[in-house]
């Protein structure tokens, strides 16, 4: 996956071969990631061993799917903004885009479900939901590319938070249910089409009706063989098609990205001027990699939220999802993609969901009664007490870890884990000359 | 050492030798410019008519008019002030003219983008270099050519068409690589641009004004902060590209530099042209002297 395992190693060799192997997978991208994620489960492991199989791995499900579908956003976010420059502080509208036009291009037209749709099939969905995403991106990039980043920037924020007012406004639901037959839901939102995933698990979704697929699966890792729960199960299968996403996003960001156009994009988040005097239409290229992007977007949102059953416009597609899609992509390195995926794992897992789950195994061992408040918490100088306390409140103190460990990533690496890594922006090795060539002179 | 020049058959042909069959319509293209460039087609390669450009109550070109000779080496000097400058912005489509023309070949292009110049044939390098600073040098100079068919997303991304794009990019790299050769940076082509002392940049700036494969090469002071040795070898450069059949129009502030190296100088004040002439003309020209002992030279 990366070029650099291919070259040969200049350093001495290492002391020991724990070390060799930490050396290796510094060097490749796949190694790397694979590592992180191996050392989450861990973590994971060791948190929840004593509920069972079951807990363990119902936990390391969430934390892979999480670090999954961050990663999918943050490609598409690094796109934009590692690689162009494009300052795009609308992800969450997009996403909500796509995922909204899935559900009301796939839903039932009978309106006794909730809101109606057109009942089209799913694989039509996902093209609508990319396609809506990328023409109202293509819309909000006309006027204001041609403005400097920062008015991109408002642009996006502004587009993000009216699609979900929009798509919470029941007006607006009684509107297109007028117009088109087809509803949004408005604030309660809603359900979304059948997983296909789970289909091929349960006949038509039905719990009590396993497909044969589903009687082997259950028998041997379910409830009547190691004992996880059948939903773990499918979301498993569910998160390795959303794997499978990755690897393709990735591949084909990483072609984008080595490539002329690639090179280009680069020049463009470098200087404009430039680009444009060596003769690079930089207006036609920021509008094509914007909606690219939103794109993408769209397609994350789908396989984010349309997995969820049920979507909503608050809170999920509040403006605070595109900030964490951003810390993602900074804290992994931006224009990078493998440093995307990284640090779209590393922030749901370690930064997002991590301290929650360490907070509420650490209360599970603390022997002792949670103070009241804040003020009699410090006023019991007993740590034990304090560290109850602490435990409980885990969620406003999340908040604070994110903040400390961010700073901490910022002074230590400031562009990102994987950032200061040159990222060669061509179809052909660059890093020597190739034989042949005429020699100096 | 002429054989070290890069210029665009040299990509035609290892396009063509690279894959022979297929017929390559940009390398086609280049080939035929290339050709072209050395026919005099009677129109100069550059005019300019009338330029006016004010910016609020500031005129800053004032009715401007000259003409740049086929493979001329041409300078354009004038004190502080004099719309030097501005008229290099207009030329190449940075600002749009109040009034006036740009003529290129013949062809009326005034107010088009620069990028759309550059695709003409008709580039510039600015006055303080502008690197991009996170890419190596290399890719510096690999961004440059025209008719790069890997600048299509759906080219660089489908697995069929890919290979196309990279064989290309290996003509473009040899090219790259004879142009550092050319210019004697060819030590820093993985360097950051960033890196690079202010006169390693001048020289890659106009390295990758070269790769752009132009007709007329608008220089902007690129002698300026740049040590007397460097100086030689950039004029060395310059005058064996003109040799080639190059057009060159050069800003400069040292009034040696031009009147030893410029067959034909345009002195600019005030926003207008104020004489024009061979360097001796220039140096007896009465008016000239005042303009720049009036002022601050």
């Amino acid at each position: 996956m990366s070029d650099d395992s291919a070259r040969p190693s200049e350093t001495e060799a290492p002391e020991s071969a724990t070390a060799a192997v930490i050396d290796a997978a510094r060097r490749s991208d796949l190694g790397l990631i694979l590592g992180t994620l191996l050392a989450v489960y861990l973590v994971a492991a060791l948190l929840t061993f004593t509920d069972g199989l079951n807990s363990v791995v119902g936990l390391m499900r969430t934390l892979t799917f999480l670090g999954l579908v961050y990663a999918l956003a943050a490609l598409a976010l690094n796109l934009q903004w590692g690689y162009a420059g494009l300052f795009n502080i609308g992800v969450a509208g997009f996403m909500a885009l796509g995922v909204y036009t899935m559900g009301i291009v796939v839903r039932s037209p009978d309106p006794a479900f909730g809101p109606p749709g057109f009942g089209l099939p799913l694989p039509v969905g996902i093209l609508a939901g990319m396609l809506v995403a990328a023409v109202v991106g293509l819309l909000a990039a006309l006027p204001a590319l041609r403005l400097k980043a920062d008015y991109l920037a408002i642009v996006t924020l502004g587009i993000s938070e009216i699609i979900r007012l929009f798509l919470q406004s029941s007006a607006f639901d009684t509107y297109l249910r007028d117009t088109l037959g087809v509803g949004t839901g408005g604030g309660s939102g809603m359900g979304m089409p059948r997983n296909p995933v789970r289909e091929l698990f349960l006949v038509d979704g039905q719990a009590n009706t396993p497909t044969a697929l589903g009687d082997f699966a259950f028998g041997t890792f379910g409830e009547s063989g190691l004992g996880i729960s059948n939903t773990i199960l499918i979301d498993w299968a569910y998160i390795a098609v959303l794997a499978g996403v990755v690897i393709a996003f990735f591949v084909l960001l990483e072609r984008l990205g080595r490539s002329p156009f690639g090179r280009t994009l680069k020049a463009i988040r470098e200087d404009e001027l430039v680009a444009d005097s060596l003769g690079k239409n930089v207006d036609l290229i920021k509008i094509k990699v914007f909606v690219i992007g939103c794109a993408l977007m769209g397609l994350a949102g789908i396989l984010w939220f349309g997995s969820q059953g049920n979507v909503s416009p608050t809170p999920q597609f509040m403006p605070v999802l595109t900030f964490y899609v951003f810390i993602a992509v900074i804290i992994g390195g931006s224009g990078s993609n493998a440093g995307a995926v990284l640090g779209g794992i590393v922030f749901a897992t370690v930064l997002f969901e991590g301290p929650r789950r360490v907070g509420a195994s650490l209360r599970d061992v603390i022997d002792a009664e949670t103070p009241p408040s804040f003020a009699d918490a410090v006023a019991t100088l007993d740590p034990t007490a304090f560290l109850a306390f602490a435990t409980d409140n885990i969620a406003p103190l999340q908040f604070v870890f994110l903040g400390l460990i961010l700073v901490f990533i910022m002074h230590r690496r400031p562009d990102g884990i994987l950032g200061d890594r040159i990222e060669t922006a061509a179809a052909v090795d660059l890093s020597e000359r190739p034989s042949g060539g005429e020699t100096d002179e | 050492m002429s054989s070290d020049i890069p210029d665009a058959s040299d990509v035609a042909e290892a396009a063509d030798s690279a894959d022979a069959i297929t017929d390559e319509p940009e390398a086609n293209d280049s080939a035929v410019e290339e050709a072209a460039k050395h026919v005099p087609s009677g129109a100069p390669p550059l005019r300019v008519e009338g330029l006016v450009k004010r910016f609020g109550g500031v005129t800053a070109v004032d009715g401007a008019s000259f003409e740049v000779e086929e493979g001329s080496l041409t300078g354009l000097i004038g004190p502080n002030g004099a719309g030097k400058s501005t008229t290099f912005n207009c030329i190449t489509g940075v600002h749009e003219p109040a009034a006036g023309s740009v003529y290129f070949k013949g062809e009326d292009v005034t107010g088009l983008e620069p990028f759309r110049m550059a695709r003409k044939g008709l580039v510039r390098t600015f006055q303080i270099a502008r690197e991009l600073e996170e890419m190596t040098v290399l890719e510096n100079l690999m961004l440059a050519p025209k008719g790069q068919i890997g600048e299509s997303a759906i080219r660089a991304v489908t697995p069929g068409l890919r290979g196309e794009v990279v064989e290309q990019e290996e003509a473009i790299r040899e090219r790259a690589w004879e142009t550092l050769d050319f210019f004697e940076i060819d030590h820093l082509a993985t360097e950051h641009a960033g890196n690079l002392s202010g006169g390693q940049r001048k020289l890659l700036e106009m390295a990758r004004a070269l790769m752009t494969d132009p007709e007329v090469v608008l220089l902007d002071e690129p002698l300026a902060g740049v040590n007397p040795t460097l100086e030689e070898k950039l004029l060395d450069r310059i005058h064996q590209l003109r040799g080639d059949g190059y057009t060159f129009l050069l800003v400069e502030h040292d009034m040696d530099v031009i009147m030893n190296n410029c067959e034909h100088v345009i002195v600019m004040h005030q926003g207008s042209v104020l004489a024009e002439g061979t360097g001796d003309e220039i140096r007896n020209n009465e008016q000239v002297i005042e303009a720049y002992l009036g002022e601050d030279i």
